[in-house]
């Protein structure tokens, strides 16, 4: 692959993630517990869907065949789309919404801070403004979750269950493919495997203070850097993609 | 039963030099989480460098029924004013 073509891709998949996840949250606005939650949740809503506008915008320039942030987001069929199996989980109650934040956003912001150090400025900028939205993202969502583990028999029941459950979408974030590769060959990009030490040592650190035990390390899912994705992705794309493939190019 | 949680009241300082001022007040179960909701209530529009919440049932009032011993003898005072100093206009937000 060109640098610019390993540029693209790496953008749009960073895109992909936020953006997915951000779609995840938008359908929790209206849904939450209390009112300073829902203001919360969707200001990180925004906040991702903003990231996977930068991000998007930047793959568009990298690629050069004219795709703008709209055609990336909403044009594009489900294989395409190369998030992790992770943020395309459905929200489920509001304890698998909070560690599904939590394996993800700890997870990215260790990423997040490598690409801040990479040696593409394009990329670098944009790491470095998310940066800062990740750090507070998981700030409130590890507390969520250290509020429910080591909260009544009942929340610590439920969202150990949540932890289980989602456990297996998370081997996927540290096997790195060629992708990966490239950008850490060309771009001084993030090493997966160094990363997963310290995802490990600060999720456990989150785990231990919610007085809840870490998952065995089962059997983990995998295939949605490939484009192969959970039977739930075609719903939220049907959703998210409505109103572009009913009234292409609409604007207000 | 939906149990509520306790009220804060949020002080913010818009800038720095600048005291916190009164902003609202929000729910929240604890300390940290009133802390950050104030944050994303009230410091969406990048309104504030610093954040004060402090429980509601914790501020110690006045009694509005004492205004009259509390606050009327103080209203014929001319003298405590300093308004006899020229206050020079580098002086900003006395």
């Amino acid at each position: 692959m060109s640098d610019k073509s390993v540029l693209a891709a790496y953008a749009m998949r960073l895109g992909d993630n936020a953006l997915i996840l951000g779609q995840r949250m938008i359908e929790l606005v209206a849904a939450s517990p209390e009112l300073e939650e829902e203001l919360a949740n969707a200001n990180f809503a925004l906040d991702y869907i903003g990231q996977a506008r930068m991000f998007y915008t930047y793959a568009g320039e990298c690629e050069g065949a004219g795709r703008d942030e709209d055609d990336l987001a909403f044009l594009r069929p489900e294989h395409e789309y190369r998030n992790l199996l992770l943020v395309e989980q459905p929200n489920g109650h509001f304890g698998d919404s909070i560690v599904r934040q939590v394996l993800f956003e700890s997870w990215y912001l260790a990423l997040l801070d490598v690409l801040t150090r990479c040696s593409d400025e394009g990329i670098s900028d944009i790491a470095a403004r998310a940066f800062k939205e990740v750090r507070y993202h998981l700030r409130h969502s590890g507390q969520w979750l250290v509020r429910l583990g080591d909260g009544t028999e009942e929340s610590h029941a439920r969202v150990q269950k949540s932890l289980n459950d989602l456990w297996r979408f998370t081997g996927e974030m540290f096997a790195p493919d060629e992708l990966d590769d490239e950008m850490r060959a060309s771009f001084n990009g993030p090493h997966l495997e160094v990363l997963e030490l310290q995802w490990r040592l600060d999720v456990a650190a989150i785990v231990a203070e919610a007085t809840l035990e870490l998952p065995d390390d089962q059997w983990m899912a995998s295939g949605g850097k490939q484009g192969r994705h959970t039977e739930h992705f075609g719903f939220l794309l049907a959703e998210m993609q409505h109103m572009q493939r009913t009234f292409p190019g609409a604007t207000w | 039963m939906k149990q509520e949680w306790p009220l804060y009241e949020v002080f913010i300082r818009s800038k720095s030099g600048l005291s916190h001022r009164h902003a609202g007040s929000v729910h929240a179960a604890d300390d940290e989480m009133a802390l950050n909701n104030a944050r994303d209530t009230y410091t969406r529009r990048n309104e504030g460098v610093s954040i004060w919440v402090v429980r509601s049932d914790r501020i110690v009032a006045s009694d509005p029924a004492e205004s009259s011993a509390f606050f009327e003898p103080a209203e014929d005072k001319i003298y405590r004013h300093p308004t006899f100093y020229d206050i020079p206009d580098e002086v900003e937000n006395l």
